[in-house]
This record gives structure tokens, sequence and C-alpha cells, in this order.
């Protein structure tokens, strides 16, 4: 029951994370994008469910389980970062360039 | 370490016949002749390091093993001597282990007991055994002294291996352990430099003729593919056509390697220097034994020389050239070990004319006799610069106790010392009947025999004759020098000198007394009514048997002249001994002598003697410095600077250091990039997967 379209609607919210995760700079944006992906996976997972039976379903509740205790420690590392710099722009935090 | 339960391996005839005659306890006598010094070593080396001030100890070690290996090999001779009467033929071979197993390559650590071995373990062991004695009194005083004697043992050790070994490899080893031990007893006193430096050019110079040693090894490898002396002589006539360049290469290279261990002519410059040791290891390594172990080498393979009349021709020319030029040099020098030294060159010249020539027998004599008065007249020249030491450390005066001008008139001070350097010079001067008188002339007399096939060996005769006019001249010089005329040793000084103790004066009277009989061991046939005469020859025919067979089959065989002949040469030699003992004596003693502070330099002909030929510095300017500074520019600045340091170490750096700056750049700190970069590689790799 509408595999094919939950399947394209998942492909195009998972490019939209990826192309926001290239090309933005805002680490804000870029962790919302990041979240993007995740549930575009999440999608696919659940219309997947209808063919392979109900453990993609289950594996939803693990990701989204996964992505609430990230959302805590990413929001507080960009926090730290935004103390410590003032600012959420990627392009001034390069502390590791070699 | 596999020890065969079969070790009595023999050479020669058939294994049974001979296993049955094989004494007993061979294996383990030589084992012990070999291993009390070498447990000597390392007690006393022990002692050295953990107990220095434990002298008493080191009096009892250091002697006491040596005896007791003399006291087996003395035993072992006996049994021996039973046995070879029987067949003479038979040379145990012992082996204690398997060494070298390559491939075809087979080495046992093994030796063998035949009648020259056995004729060089009794005098390693016999004399070595009085030098220790001598050793406990002169050495008594110094700090290490427990070193001192863990070097000798060891030296000792190591000589034993050397004229016991079965094979050339393990000759080698002996060969190069007594010159490490040489080496470390030279610069004993390395504190001072000019003792280190010795040792350093001892060392060197004999790498020289180690080099020869080895490339003949090679070829006797190449050419037998056995490196044992049984095998290899066994099979020496038919593998080797007489005369032809392989065995003369052979000889050569072997030769070289006697060059340099025996210091002849060109590289016997490190012997002299070499006096910087304390005396005793003068008389024990620099004059008795190690230094001879050239003459034993040509002995031992006297197969093979006599196979290579060239080579015997250069080993014979080089031995009469070496007597003839050390002894000028010894005329004028005034460092009494320096004269010895010199004289040591000298003499060992006289063995290899006698070897070279054909005359093993003649050349081992001189050894064994040499070996003898050398031995007691350099103990002697310790005893005296002992007293002279005392006396200038009693008034703590600063002149050179071994400067013969500083000495004079010491035969009132030290009677027993005088009477017998003064036996030993008539014995190296040749003198009937003392020891130098018989095996001298024999080599000259077989010298001037070979002549009749190759008249330059009648040269070879002359300069050794000459050599022996001046051997008499200048030994009689430093015995008119040291202990007759006037004393100079100074005024407060003289009230210090006096004779060496018993434990010094005890070794030097039984050497005076094998100085006077050791003449008996190889009677000449016209000296019969004193004893049996040729018994060191009889002794020695079944290990010389197959070289003069070949030199025989050459028409090379050296021998005697006969007749008005030989009592000519006999007459001639005793004239030149007597003139220039006389002639030495009297001109020394009428010509003033002044102390070594206020004599005016040497000039004309006198300094260049004094100054031996320059040839030290000949060398210095045609090798040592051209050698350095070719080391420096080239290996050390152009190869190491330039080339490994600079392309090498250096630039193996800047390569990584290069390669790591083009990673870096990927390292660019931002998170955008490396996202790119890892999505980069999700799709290579999910393409690569969707591909297939």
């Amino acid at each position: 029951m509408l595999l094919g379209p939950s399947l394209l609607v998942s492909a195009i919210l998972f490019v939209i994370g990826v192309a926001g995760v290239l090309l933005r700079r805002n680490a804000i944006v870029i962790y919302m994008c990041v979240e993007l992906m995740l549930n575009a996976v999440n999608l696919s997972f659940v219309a997947l469910s209808q063919v392979h039976g109900l453990s993609g379903q289950v594996f939803v509740f693990f990701v989204m389980t996964v992505a609430a205790a990230e959302a805590a420690v990413g929001l507080a590392i960009i926090l730290t970062i935004f103390r410590h710099h003032k600012s959420v722009d990627l392009r001034n935090i390069n502390l590791l360039r070699g | 370490m596999h020890l065969p339960l079969d070790v009595l391996a023999l050479a020669l005839p058939s294994q049974a016949e001979v296993t049955a005659a094989a004494p007993e306890g061979l294996q383990l006598s030589v084992a012990l002749i070999i291993g009390l010094p070498l447990l000597g070593f390392l007690l006393n080396g022990a002692l050295a390091l953990w107990r220095p001030a434990a002298k008493t100890a080191v009096s009892l070690i250091g002697p006491g093993v040596l005896l007791a290996s003399f006291v087996i090999a003395a035993l072992q001779f006996r049994d021996l001597s039973v046995l070879w009467g029987a067949s003479p033929d038979t040379a145990p071979v012992v082996s204690l282990w398997s060494w070298l197993p390559v491939g075809d390559l087979k080495v046992d650590f093994a030796f063998q007991v035949d009648q020259l071995s056995m004729v060089m373990l009794l005098v390693v062991t016999g004399v070595g055994s009085l030098i220790h004695l001598f050793s406990v009194g002169y050495m008594r005083e110094d700090e290490g002294y427990a070193r001192y004697f863990a070097y000798l043992n060891l030296f000792v050790a190591f000589m034993l291996v050397l004229v016991l070994g079965a094979s050339f490899p393990m000759m080698f080893i002996g060969w190069e352990g007594v010159g490490l031990c040489s080496y470390l007893l030279i610069g004993f006193w390395f504190t001072e430099k000019a003792n280190a430096d010795a040792g350093k050019k001892a060392f060197i110079v004999n790498r020289i003729g180690d080099f020869g040693f080895l490339i003949a090894m090679f070829l006797i490898w190449g050419a037998f593919g056995s490196l044992n002396f049984h095998e290899v002589f066994h099979r020496a006539p038919e593998v080797l056509p007489a005369g032809g360049p392989l065995v003369t290469a052979i000889t050569l290279f072997l030769f070289l390697g006697c060059i340099g261990k025996s210091a002849q002519i060109p590289l016997y410059t490190w012997l002299p220097d070499a006096m910087a040791g304390p005396t005793p290891v003068s008389a024990l390594i620099h004059a008795a034994t190690m230094v001879t172990a050239g003459v034993y080498l040509v002995a031992r393979a006297n197969l093979l020389f006599a196979l290579a009349p060239v080579s015997q021709t250069v080993v014979a020319g080089v031995g009469a050239l070496t007597a003839l030029f050390a002894a000028t040099i010894g005329l004028r020098q005034y460092d009494i070990k320096k004269v010895l030294a010199y004289s040591t060159v000298s003499q060992l010249g006289y063995m290899f004319l006698g070897v070279g020539t054909g005359a093993i027998t003649a050349g081992i004599f001189h050894l064994v006799t040499h070996a003898f008065f050398k031995a007691l007249l350099f103990l002697g020249s310790g005893s005296v610069i002992y007293a002279m030491h005392h006396a200038y450390h009693a008034t703590h005066s600063h002149e050179d106790a071994q400067d013969m001008r500083n000495m004079g008139g010491l035969f009132r001070y030290m009677p027993v010392t005088a009477v017998l350097m003064i036996l030993a010079t008539l014995a190296i001067a040749g003198i009937p009947p003392f020891a130098g008188f018989f095996s001298k002339d024999e080599i000259l007399a077989f010298a001037f025999g070979r002549g009749e096939h190759q008249p330059i060996f009648r040269l070879f005769w002359a300069m050794g004759a000459t050599a022996a006019l001046l051997t008499a001249f200048y030994m009689a010089r430093l015995i008119a020098m040291t202990f007759f005329g006037p004393n100079r040793t100074g005024e407060e000084e003289r009230k210090h000198l006096h004779e060496a103790p018993l434990t010094m004066t005890g070794p030097l009277l039984l050497l005076g007394i094998l100085t006077v009989a050791g003449g008996w061991l190889n009677l000449p046939e016209f000296a019969q009514s004193l004893g049996k005469p040729e018994q060191l020859h009889h002794w020695l025919e079944p290990v010389l048997a197959a070289g003069t067979r070949a030199s025989e089959g050459l028409g090379m065989l050296a021998t005697l002249p006969h007749g008005s002949t030989e009592e000519t040469l006999i007459g001639l030699a005793v004239a030149i001994a007597v003139i220039g003992l006389l002639f030495g004596f009297v001109v020394t003693l009428r010509a003033p002598t002044v102390r070594a502070h206020d004599a005016p330099a040497d000039v004309g002909l006198w300094n260049v003697l004094y100054r031996k030929y320059y040839v030290d510095e000949l060398y210095d300017w045609l090798i040592v410095r051209p050698l350095v500074a070719f080391s420096r520019v080239v290996l050390w600045q152009s190869v190491d600077q330039g080339t490994i340091d600079g392309a090498g170490v250096n630039g193996a750096a800047r390569f990584s250091s290069a390669l790591g700056w083009l990673g870096s750049r990927l390292q660019s700190g931002q998170l955008t990039t490396y996202v790119t970069l890892f999505l980069a590689g999700v799709l290579y790799v999910l393409g690569m997967v969707s591909w297939r």
C-alpha cells in the first residue's frame, strides 16, 4: 500500500538532509538536517515493513530512542561551542586542522 | 652441545688399528690442559672485578693452573712417546664437539696431539709457567695484579688452542685469541696514551696478516673441500700440482699471516712498540710463544711449502733480510727492552730462514732454544728494570729506568741476574756449547747446503752470518752498558739498587739451566761425543716425512754440507760470535757513556739506526696519513655526511615529512569537507557493491 510513493518521499527527505549537511554552515541547521535524514530512514523502515514484517517498525523505535539521546548530547555540545566561540558557524570551528 | 661418545677419531692408518692403541684419558687431558688456564682466567677475572685486593689468591691461581697444565702435558708426553715409539705415524685427534657443520663445511672443535704440537705444548706450558712465577714477584705491587693474571691465563689458553688445533679454523681461533690478549697486555697500563696506542698498533698491523691467513683458508677450502690438517696434508700431493700457482698462492697468503704475527719485514714495526707492556709479557708473548706462531704455522704446513719452492725462497729471503735489518737497528738502541725486541725480530728472521730452507727441525729447534734464552734475557732485563725502578722510586727521581745509559756496573748489585744474562748472551751469540750455537748453526748450515740447488740461498746464508756478527755485537754492548763500567744510576739511587727476590731469580735460574742445556735436544752429528745426536729431528720425523719426500721429488731438499766445508762453516760461526762479542764489549766500554739526561743526540748513521731507519715515519707518510686523509675527505665528508646522511637519513626524513604535509592538507578542520569525503566514500562503496 503506497510503497513506492513512501520510498520516494523518504528518498527526497534524505537528499534534502544530505544537501543541508553539506551546504549549510549553522550547526543547529546541520543538526536538524541530520534529524531529517534519520526520519527519512524511519519512513522507509515503516514503509518496507509491509513487505518484510514488523521488525522494521520495531527498529524505528530504537532509532528514535538513539536520536533522542543524540539530541541531548548534540545540543549540549553545540551549546558549549556557542559559549566558547560566541557563534555556531562551522567555518570558524576548525581546531582539528592539520 | 653435542658430545659424541667415541671421541677418539684417529688420524692416519685405519680406524680400528689405531683406536686400540689410543691412550685412554687423552680427551680429558687435552680438555684439562686448555681448560685449566681458561678456568684461571675466569677466577682471576672474577677477582679482578670484585676482589682486586685478594692478591694471595691470585698468586696461587695464576701460576698454579699453568703448572698443573704443564704437569698434565708432561705426563701425556711420557704416555704418547711410548705409543709413538711403537708406531710413529699415529697422531691422535681429539674431537670435543661439532663446531661448524655448514653445508659441506664440517669443522669439529678438535685438537691434534702429534709430535710437533707436543713440542710446542711443552714449551708454552713450561716456559709459560716460569714466566707466570716470575710475574708473581714482578707485578705484585701493581694495582691491576688480578687483571694481569686473568689476561695472562687467557693468553696461554688461546696459545694452546693455537698449537693443538686440528684444523686451520681451530688454529685461527687461537691465532686471533692470542692477538687479543697481546693487545690487552701491551696496553695493560692504558692510562698512558703511548701504551694504549702501542696496543692498537699491534692489533691493527696484525689485521693485515690475518687477512692473508683467511684468504689462504678460503683457497684451501676451494681446493680440498676441507680444512682439517689431516685431510689437507693427506691429499695435498695429488690435489696440488707441485710448484703450481695455486699452492704458491696458498703458501704465500699463509706466510702473509706469519709476517704479521711473527713481526717480519714489512710488518715488524708493531713488535718493538709492544714493549710498552709489562716485561714478563714481553718475555712470554713477544719473545717465547705468540710471535713464534708464524714459524709453527710454516712448520705445520711444511708439506704445502715444500710443494711451492718459490714460496720457500720468499720465506727464507724475508727471514734473512729481517734477521739482518733488525740486527742493525739493535746496534743503536738505548732502551734495554728495545734492544731485546729488535733482537727477537732478528731471531724470528733466523727461524723463517730455517723453515723456508726446508730445515723445519732446525727452525723449530731454534724456536725452542730461543724461547729459553730470550725469555731469560727478557726476565733478566725485567729484574734489572725492577731494581732500577725501585732505586728511582725511592728518591722520587723521574729518570728512565729502562735506559741503559742510566745503568752501568750493575754486576756488583745483582750478580745472579748478571751471570744468568751473560749465559743467555753467550747462547744467543752462538758460543758452543750453549743452546743458541747448535740451533743457529744448523739453520745457517742448511741454508748454505741448499745453495747447491738455488744459489740465492748462499746470499741468504751470508746475510744470516752477518746478522750473527751484529747479534753478538749488540748483545755484548747490552751486557757491557748494563752490568759493567762505572755506575751511572746516581749517587743517592745507588744505595737502593739490590737483587730481585727469590720468586724472580728462581725462574731465572731454571731458564738458565735450560739455556745451557737446550742444545742437547738436537745435537749435530759432529758433536756425538756430547750425547745422542738429532733427537728432535727423529722425534719430528713423522710430521715432516711427507714434506721431505716432496722436496726430494722436486730436487730441492736441503742437506747439510759435510767434511771440510762443514768444519769451515762451524769455525766461521764460532769466530763470528767471538769476534762480535769481544768487539762489542771493548768498543762499548772504551767509549765513554753519559747518562741519558745529558747525552748528546746521535748524528749521521748512528742517528738513522737510532731512529730505526725512519720506517715508522715512512709508513706514517705513505699509508697512515693518506688513509686518514682519504677517510676524512671521501669516506667521512663525502660518503657519510653527503650521501648517507644527506640522501639516506635526512632524505628519508624529508620524504616522509613531505608525504605528511600532503596528507595534512586533507585535515582542513572543516566539518563540511569531512562529510563530503565521507559521502563520496559511501557512494563509492555502494556503487562498487551494486555494480557487481
